[in-house]
């Protein structure tokens, strides 16, 4: 695990010193995070990271898990589905098991820090446990798209996260109008971690070499998994679009889609689209291929992310971090990561992909302007430091109405 | 080069940072956009006009202001957004003054283009109004004097520079910008006062601004 003095020479020493003089504030402070898993998913993934740099501040943080039977994550999953606003049926037993599990958990845990910070719907039931007298704050860490969500569930969890003092989005279009404060913390990635970290062009090489991709022509890729959502599809068609005056290759790369029959569908239909064709490269790979992601990203001449509906969208920050042009879609975060024609190109359509696409590959100074400006924009807004920085001034405002703190020098 | 006066109160550098805050307030129309903008907090209209200087710092030419971007890329009405963008904030001394000149933009096109209210964006792509949190703290550098406060001005990180150049105007309503000030009341330095209070922080990129503070500085101590 990297330590915040690595992270210097990226963001700058005044970044960490700002970390460093904002946590004196906070030095020793109980922090207790909750989620539903330790392993696997992109909220444990951020907290792997967060926790010990956290610690590192000085503040003494803790993470626990909540327990459930799988009858609890099917009910959960199906919250999750509703709270996208997919319809859902939801019966009374799954409320009254959401409940019940809840209700042991917060039994079972000690909720006794100073500053709880509860992620997504699942343990939400814990802040039953908060007690009027107690000077402690409890924030719920919203990581979900809410913005239209199906009114039975949101109406039955509101009462719940009306208990916090303040709820955490990803994008301002999550928010909802609720009584309490609504803070915008946008995901980060690690600038260190495998996916990220600078790779040598002989290890790009050696990569695209093992997974079959020939580096002749330039390469379009697309990151994300076979879902109808990441319209696959639609990036084949965009890509044959530009093939017609561009020579080029398509590196399509996802998780493999065997647990989910939706997903093998997708795969299916995008193998119909892509008929063998010797330039279209489909990588089903496993989800430990940090390695092998980012030595694609590098690789590329474009990165394209032409989803339909996205969470946040981090493979785009991914991709700008490694100063690639981006072609992408303006749904969910992405529009923050992205600002027309200053750091990438926003698109609606598979003829806008195109004609994206073959813009930066026509014009390779102003594809890598786009690519420089998409690094200077990532490490200002989207990496872990910025991430840190936000929790810290949460903590610190947690409980003070003003929009002006001041700090002494701590 | 000679540095003779020394202020009797040392310029200390602060930082300041910032936390996003919805207000759930969103706009799909310009007609909304307008309402909406009369009733936000001057901490809603310091956030949508200031925030991007920051976010985009290293752009030249750096975006326009949130209301602008949206009207344009979003909204697509490019002569609104040029209006919006053409307003300058140098020329605001409070951000209730501000608001009027944008939300008086926004009713007068909607008057000479009754059209323009009928254009509308998809769920998803309003115009979400967020407002600044920030906290306020002091650094490690501090100046006594000119030739100090340069060598302290060229560390500061971009943050604390923009919080004495930009908040300390607008936003904590202070006559002029905290670099204009000290030079005036500790040093006696009234020209380079007014030089620095007469730049337009809007027109340049922060680390084009730090080096045309650290040229007119760097000028005054070969006079001294």
């Amino acid at each position: 695990m990297s330590s915040l003095a690595e992270y210097e020479p990226i963001v700058g020493s005044g970044a960490v010193e700002e970390l460093r003089a904002l946590a004196a504030h906070l030095a020793g402070k109980p922090v207790l995070m909750v989620n539903s898993t330790r392993l696997g998913g992109g909220v444990a993934e951020i907290l792997n990271r967060m926790v010990p740099l956290l610690k590192e501040l000085g503040l003494d943080v803790r993470w626990d898990v909540i327990e459930g039977p799988p009858a609890f994550y099917k009910v959960t999953k199906a919250f999750h589905n509703a709270l996208h606003g997919k319809p859902e049926p939801i019966t009374q037993e799954m409320f009254d098991l959401f409940l019940e599990v809840g209700r042991q958990n917060a039994r079972r845990l000690a909720l006794d820090a100073q500053f709880l910070v509860i992620h997504d719907p699942q343990p939400l039931v814990l802040v039953e446990k908060r007690t009027r007298r107690s000077p402690a704050r409890w924030v719920w860490r919203c990581h979900i798209d809410v913005s239209r969500p199906q009114p039975q569930v949101w109406t039955f969890l509101k009462p719940f996260i009306r208990k916090f003092d303040a709820a955490v989005y990803s994008v301002p279009a999550f928010a909802q109008r609720l009584p309490m404060r609504q803070l915008i913390i946008a995901p980060s990635i690690d600038p260190l971690s495998e996916k990220n970290r600078e790779l040598a062009p002989d290890d790009i090489a050696a990569v695209l070499r093992r997974l079959g991709v020939p580096q002749d022509r330039p390469i379009i890729t697309q990151v994300s998994r076979f879902d109808y959502l990441k319209d696959p599809v639609g990036v084949i068609e965009a890509f044959r679009r530009v093939r017609r005056s561009v020579k080029c290759r398509l590196v399509l790369a996802g998780g493999s889609a065997s647990d989910d029959p939706e997903g093998e569908e997708v795969l299916g239909r995008v193998r119909g689209a892509a008929k063998d064709d010797p330039e279209i490269h489909l990588l089903m790979l496993p989800p430990t291929s940090d390695l092998e992601i980012n030595a694609l990203q590098r690789a590329s001449a474009v990165v394209m992310q032409k989803s339909l509906k996205e969470g946040f969208g981090l493979t785009v920050s991914e991709a700008l971090w490694k100063a690639r042009p981006v072609v992408a879609s303006a749904v969910g975060g992405i529009p923050l990561q992205v600002k027309h024609r200053y750091s990438g190109l926003l698109v609606h359509s598979v003829e806008g992909a195109a004609y994206a696409a073959k813009q930066l590959l026509n014009n390779p100074a102003y594809a890598k302007r786009l690519g420089e400006n998409g690094r200077e924009h990532v490490r200002q807004n989207f990496l872990l430091t910025r991430h840190l920085r936000d929790y810290l001034l949460t903590f610190l405002t947690l409980g003070s109405s003003d929009d002006v703190l001041y700090l002494n020098g701590g | 080069m000679t540095d003779p006066a020394a202020a009797a109160e040392p310029f200390r550098f602060y930082t300041s940072l910032l936390l996003q805050e919805a207000t759930g307030v969103r706009a799909s129309t310009l007609t909304q956009l307008a309402k909406h903008l009369r009733q936000a907090s001057p901490s809603c209209i310091y956030y949508h006009t200031h925030h991007f200087l920051l976010q985009h710092h290293y752009l030249v030419p750096e975006p326009t202001n949130d209301f602008a971007y949206w009207v344009g890329e979003i909204l697509g009405d490019d002569l609104l957004a040029e209006l919006l963008a053409s307003i300058d904030t140098m020329e605001y001394a409070k951000l209730e003054e501000l608001r009027e000149a944008l939300a008086r933009a926004i009713e007068g096109y909607l008057a000479d283009h009754p059209m323009a209210r009928f254009k509308f964006v998809p769920a998803g792509q309003e115009f979400f109004f967020v407002k600044s949190v920030h906290v306020v703290l002091p650094t490690a550098y501090m100046a006594s004097t000119l030739l100090e406060f340069a060598q302290a001005l060229e560390r500061v990180s971009l943050h604390s520079l923009y919080f004495h150049v930009f908040e300390a105007r607008l936003r904590l309503g202070r006559p002029t910008n905290d670099f204009s000030r000290w030079f005036s009341e500790q040093l006696g330095l009234q020209e380079l006062a007014e030089r620095v209070s007469r730049l337009d922080p809007y027109a340049q990129t922060l680390d084009a601004l730090r080096a045309t503070l650290l040229a007119l500085i760097r000028e005054q101590l070969h006079l001294s």
